[in-house]
C-alpha cells in the first residue's frame, strides 16, 4: 500500500467508540493529520456484533441497535473527513511512537507523535477460567457467538448453556434468539443475577432456566459438546444436556499491545496505567475506553475518548506538565476493584477531574482517599460492582512528586 | 517412519485411523528437542534421541524448522535434591552429553534473573532446545508424501493377514496389501498389534500431562527451560518458553485407563499455576492463553517397545513416550536399519524434494510480514487469510479446527475465538468434519 502513511501526528489503534470519537474530536480541534488503524475489515468495533439497544443516546441523541451505531459512528467520523484504515493491524508498539503493522502489503512502520490505544475490550473465554473437562468444539464467548451471527449469519449450536448473568449474558439471550438457538440454562454461581435485577424475568419469559448458585463443574463431548456438570444451590451434582456453552462477561480489556509494549500495566484493571489525561507510563501512548478497564458502556467509551483528544491537543500544544511530574494511587483496601487514573500529573488546579471506581462487592461505608495520614477526602457510599463510582478530585495542588495517594475503605 | 521408508525408495503408505494426523499422543507435548542427557543409559530411547538430536539439526534448515537452543537447567529447590545434581551430571555424561555443568544459585540467578531466589544449584545442559511440535512432523509426513508416499486418513485398521510374503489388512476404506506392516498406532499400539498378531508385547498405559500456556508477554521472564530434579516416574513439571513467544508449565504425569480422555481438571491446573508462580514469580497476574492436556502412550517397561518379527514382515514402534517428538527421525533410521539388515533392499531417492512451510515460530519470518497475505485473520497469533487458505489446501488438507490450528496456530491465542470465530467459519465452510459452524444458516 504505497499510499500508506509513514508519519502522523495522531494514531488511534481501534475504531470503537472510543477511537472514532476521538478521531472525531481531534479533526474538530484542528487537529488534522490523523490515522484510525482498524485490524477489521470493518469500522465500528464490538458494537457491530452486538444487535441488542440502546446505543447512542448520550452520543446521538437516539436509539439505535450496535450495528446501525457502528454506522452511525463510521459515517459521523467519515463526515469530519477522519482516515479510517482497515484490515491494518498493529502487531507491536516501539519507542516513541513507532508502529509496526501488519497490512496485506506486508510489514509496515508508522510513526505518530501521539499513539491512541483504544483496542477495547474482550470476554475471558475458557482457558484463563481453569475450567475442568474436554475441550471438543462448541465452547465460544458471547462475543465470538455474537459475530458468527451477525456478521457471518452462521450458527455454531442449536442448545447451548450460558456462563455467567452479567448484562452481556442476556445480550447472548437475544443473540440466540435472533439465530434460532435455544439456549437450555443460564449458570450463575452467585446467589443471584448479576445484571440489575429486574432483568431476571427475561429468560424466563423464554423458557431458559436460570440456574443462580450453581457452578460449571466439568464440560464433557467428544467432538462437540454433549453435557455440562455442575453443582447446584444444595451441593447436588447434575448434568444438563446441552450442545455448547457460552462463556459470557468476566470481561478483560484486551490490553496485549500495551503488555507487550513494556507499558505498565494496573494489575487490578488489567489495562494500562494512565494519569488523568490518558497518558501511559510511555507518553507517546495515550488510552481511552474499555481497554482502560472491565467495563463500561459504548455511551461511556465515546465520552471517554472525546475527552482523551482535549487533552491530546494541550499536550500537543505544550499546555500539559511532563508525566515525570506525578503520584501514585494505591488501593489498599479488598472491597474496591479498581481505581483509575493510577497515577495524577500535578497540576494548577485539579478541578473537573474525577477518579473512577468499581467496587468488588456490594458495600456501605465510606471510601476514603490519603496522603500519607492526610485525610483528603471522605465519601460515604452504599452501592454495588454494577455500578459506576466518580470522586472529585480532591485538592491535590500542595503535593508534592514522590507522595502517594492510597484508597481505603471504612465500613 | 514414512518420511524415512519413502526417501529409501519404499512405496510407503500411511494409514491414520483419526480425521487428521497428529491428533493422537503427538497433539500435546512441550516441545522440547532432548539432548537425551538424563535418559536411561544404554537405553534404545537414550540412543534414539542422540541420534535424533543430530537428525533433526541436519535437515532442519532444508525443511524450513526452527530451532531455538534455549539450554536447560535442572533446578535443585532443596537439599536433597542439590545432592541428586552430580548423579544427574554423571549420567550426562555416559550418555554422551559432555557439555554440561553443575553451576551455583548465583550463577543460575545470574542468567535466570526471574527465578525464584529459593533455587539452590542446577546443571546447565546447553544443547537443550525449543521447536514447533506440530509443523515438525507435519513437515516430515509431507516430504514423505512430495516423495511419493500416500496417506490415507480416517482410515482404521480393522484386522489383518500374513499370507507367507504379504500382510493383507482390513481397512475402514477397504482391503490393503503390502509386503511390510510397521505399527505406529501409538495410543493404540497393543490394540494394532493384537488386530493383527492375536498379541502384543506390551500394554498401553495412558500418562495424562495437563498444561498451562502463558501469554506471550511471560516469555521476558527467562530464557532456558526450567527443568526439576526428575523422579523415577517423570522428568517433573516443565517451566519455558515455547518457539511461538508463549510460556508452558507442565505436565503433569497422571495414570488413567483412557486412551483419549484428554480432559484437564481445574484443582490440577490450580496445582500447575502455583508451582508455575513458585519457581517464576513473574508468572502471578500474567494472563493464561490457554489449558490443555496431552496422553503419552507409556507401557509398563521403562523404555521404547522396538520389536522386529522376521517371519512375520512385522515391525512395531511401541511405547514411545514424551520423548518421541525429539526421538522420531533417530527411531525411523534405527528402524531402517534392522530392516536392511533382515534382507529388505530399496534403492534410495537420489533427487529428493524438500517441501518448506511458512514458518509459525516467533523466531522466523512469518507470513504476516510478507506482502499479499490477505490480511490477518486470527489477530492474537497473526495467522493470515494466505496461511488458513494454504492450511485447507495442498496435499494434506486441514479437515478439523484442532488440525488447522496444529498448521497455522489460528485460535490458540488469548482471546481464543473471540475476534476470529466469524471469519474462520467462513474461511472453513465446507472443509471439516464438524464444522465450526452448523449447515443451516440464518437470516
Amino acid at each position: 500500500m504505497s499510499d500508506f502513511p509513514q508519519r502522523c501526528t495522531v494514531a488511534i489503534i481501534g475504531s470503537g467508540p472510543a477511537g472514532l470519537a476521538c478521531a472525531i474530536e481531534l479533526k474538530k480541534l484542528g487537529v488534522d493529520d490523523i490515522v484510525v488503524l482498524e485490524r477489521m475489515g470493518e469500522a465500528g468495533g464490538n458494537p457491530r456484533h452486538c444487535g441488542h439497544s440502546p446505543f447512542g443516546l448520550q452520543e446521538f441523541k437516539r436509539i439505535y441497535p450496535g450495528p446501525a451505531y457502528a454506522r452511525k459512528m463510521v459515517q459521523t467520523a467519515q463526515q469530519q473527513g477522519v482516515r479510517i484504515e482497515l484490515n491494518a493491524s498493529v502487531v507491536e508498539l516501539g519507542e516513541e511512537g513507532l508502529l509496526t503493522l501488519s497490512l496485506e502489503s506486508g510489514r509496515h512502520q508508522i510513526k505518530a507523535d501521539k499513539v491512541v490505544i483504544a483496542t477495547g475490550i474482550r470476554e475471558n473465554p475458557r482457558a484463563p477460567r481453569l475450567v475442568s473437562g474436554q475441550r471438543p468444539l462448541g465452547i465460544m464467548t458471547t462475543g465470538a457467538l455474537q459475530s458468527m451471527v451477525y456478521l457471518s449469519h452462521k450458527k455454531p449450536f442449536n442448545r447451548p448453556v450460558i456462563v455467567g448473568s452479567e448484562l452481556v449474558s442476556f445480550s447472548a439471550i437475544a443473540s440466540c434468539r435472533h439465530a434460532g438457538i435455544k439456549p437450555v440454562a443460564m449458570l450463575e454461581q452467585n446467589n443471584r443475577i448479576i445484571a440489575l435485577q429486574p432483568l431476571q424475568f427475561y429468560p424466563r419469559l423464554f423458557g431458559i432456566d436460570v440456574l443462580t448458585h450453581t457452578q460449571l463443574l466439568e464440560i464433557e463431548g467428544k467432538q462437540k459438546v454433549s453435557a455440562v456438570n455442575v453443582q447446584v444451590a444444595d451441593g447436588s451434582q447434575q448434568s444438563i444436556a446441552c450442545d455448547g456453552v457460552i462463556f459470557s462477561g468476566q470481561f478483560t480489556p484486551e490490553a496485549s499491545l500495551a503488555r507487550l509494549g513494556n507499558l505498565q500495566i494496573d494489575p487490578l484493571t488489567q489495562g494500562p496505567v494512565v494519569d488523568q489525561f490518558g497518558r501511559c507510563s510511555d507518553a507517546a501512548y495515550v488510552a481511552a475506553g474499555n481497554v482502560l478497564r472491565p467495563v463500561e458502556t459504548a455511551g461511556w467509551c465515546w465520552r471517554e475518548g472525546r475527552q482523551l483528544a482535549g487533552s491530546i491537543k494541550a499536550d500537543l500544544d505544550g499546555k500539559l506538565p511532563d508525566i515525570s511530574h506525578s503520584i501514585r494511587v494505591d488501593v489498599q483496601c479488598d472491597e474496591v476493584k479498581y481505581v483509575m487514573p493510577q497515577r495524577v500529573t500535578l497540576t494548577d488546579s485539579h478541578r473537573d477531574q474525577f477518579f473512577q471506581l468499581r467496587l468488588k462487592r456490594p458495600a456501605k461505608g465510606s471510601l476514603e482517599i490519603r496522603s500519607g495520614d492526610t485525610l483528603l477526602l471522605s465519601k460515604s457510599i452504599h452501592s454495588r460492582p454494577e455500578r459506576r463510582i466518580l470522586l472529585s478530585m480532591p485538592y491535590l495542588e500542595a503535593l508534592a512528586v514522590g507522595e502517594t495517594l492510597t484508597v481505603n475503605f471504612q465500613s | 517412519m514414512a518420511r524415512q521408508f519413502a526417501l529409501q525408495g519404499a512405496r510407503v503408505l500411511t494409514l491414520e485411523k483419526g480425521s487428521d494426523i497428529l491428533a493422537g499422543a503427538s497433539k500435546g507435548n512441550s516441545a522440547i528437542l532432548h539432548t537425551g542427557f538424563d535418559a536411561p543409559p544404554d537405553s534404545v530411547e537414550q540412543a534414539c534421541i542422540a541420534e535424533s538430536h543430530q537428525e533433526y539439526r541436519n535437515i532442519r534448515e532444508k525443511l524450513g524448522l526452527p530451532l531455538s537452543q534455549t539450554g536447560a537447567l535442572v533446578t535443585a529447590w532443596t537439599t536433597q535434591q542439590e545432592q541428586q545434581l552430580q548423579g544427574i551430571l554423571e549420567k550426562a555424561h555416559r550418555n554422551g552429553v559432555e557439555d554440561v555443568e553443575l553451576i551455583s544459585a548465583k550463577a543460575v540467578l545470574k542468567q535466570e534473573p526471574g527465578l525464584s531466589s529459593h533455587v539452590r544449584a542446577a546443571i546447565h545442559v546447553p544443547r537443550e532446545s525449543i521447536i514447533d511440535p506440530w509443523t515438525a512432523p507435519y513437515v516430515y509426513m509431507l516430504q514423505a508424501l512430495k516423495n511419493g508416499a500416500q496417506l490415507w486418513r480416517s482410515t482404521e485398521v480393522l484386522s489383518g493377514v500374513f499370507e507367507g510374503d504379504y500382510w493383507q489388512l482390513n481397512t475402514t476404506k477397504g482391503v490393503v496389501r503390502g509386503d511390510t506392516v510397521i505399527n505406529c498406532a501409538g495410543l493404540y499400539g497393543d490394540v494394532v498389534d493384537q488386530r493383527l498378531l492375536k498379541h502384543s508385547d506390551f500394554e498401553i498405559r495412558p500418562r495424562k500431562g495437563q498444561f498451562i500456556v502463558y501469554d506471550k508477554a511471560a516469555s521476558e521472564l527467562l530464557n532456558a527451560i526450567i527443568l526439576p530434579v526428575p523422579n523415577e516416574i517423570t522428568k517433573g513439571v516443565v517451566v519455558c518458553k515455547t518457539i511461538f513467544g508463549n510460556v508452558l508449565v507442565g505436565p503433569t504425569a497422571e495414570e488413567q485407563p483412557e486412551r483419549e480422555d484428554a480432559s484437564v481438571d481445574k484443582s490440577t491446573l490450580e496445582m500447575l499455576r502455583h508451582k508455575g508462580e513458585e519457581i517464576l514469580p513473574g508468572l502471578a497476574g500474567m494472563p493464561i492463553t490457554a489449558t490443555f492436556a496431552g496422553i503419552r502412550p507409556a507401557t509398563q517397561f521403562k523404555d521404547y517397545c522396538l520389536s522386529y518379527d522376521r517371519q512375520k514382515h512385522y515391525i512395531c514402534v511401541g511405547g514411545i513416550r514424551s520423548t518421541g517428538l525429539t526421538a522420531a527421525l533417530g527411531i525411523a533410521k534405527r528402524i531402517y536399519r534392522d530392516y536392511e539388515n533382515f534382507g529388505h533392499r530399496h534403492t534410495a531417492l537420489d533427487d529428493i524434494v524438500y517441501p518448506q512451510v511458512a514458518p509459525l515460530a516467533e523466531t522466523e519470518k512469518r507470513d504476516w510480514q510478507r506482502a499479499g497475505n490477505g490480511g490477518i485473520v486470527c489477530h492474537c497469533e497473526w495467522v493470515t487469510e494466505r496461511e488458513i487458505k494454504q492450511a485447507l489446501g495442498g496435499e494434506m488438507p486441514a479437515r478439523s479446527l484442532s488440525g488447522l490450528k496444529r498448521r497455522t496456530r489460528a485460535t490458540m491465542g488469548r482471546c481464543q475465538g473471540f475476534y476470529c470465530s466469524a471469519r474462520l467459519s467462513e474461511l472453513t465452510a465446507g472443509h471439516f468434519d464438524n464444522p465450526l459452524a452448523l449447515d443451516d444458516e440464518h437470516e
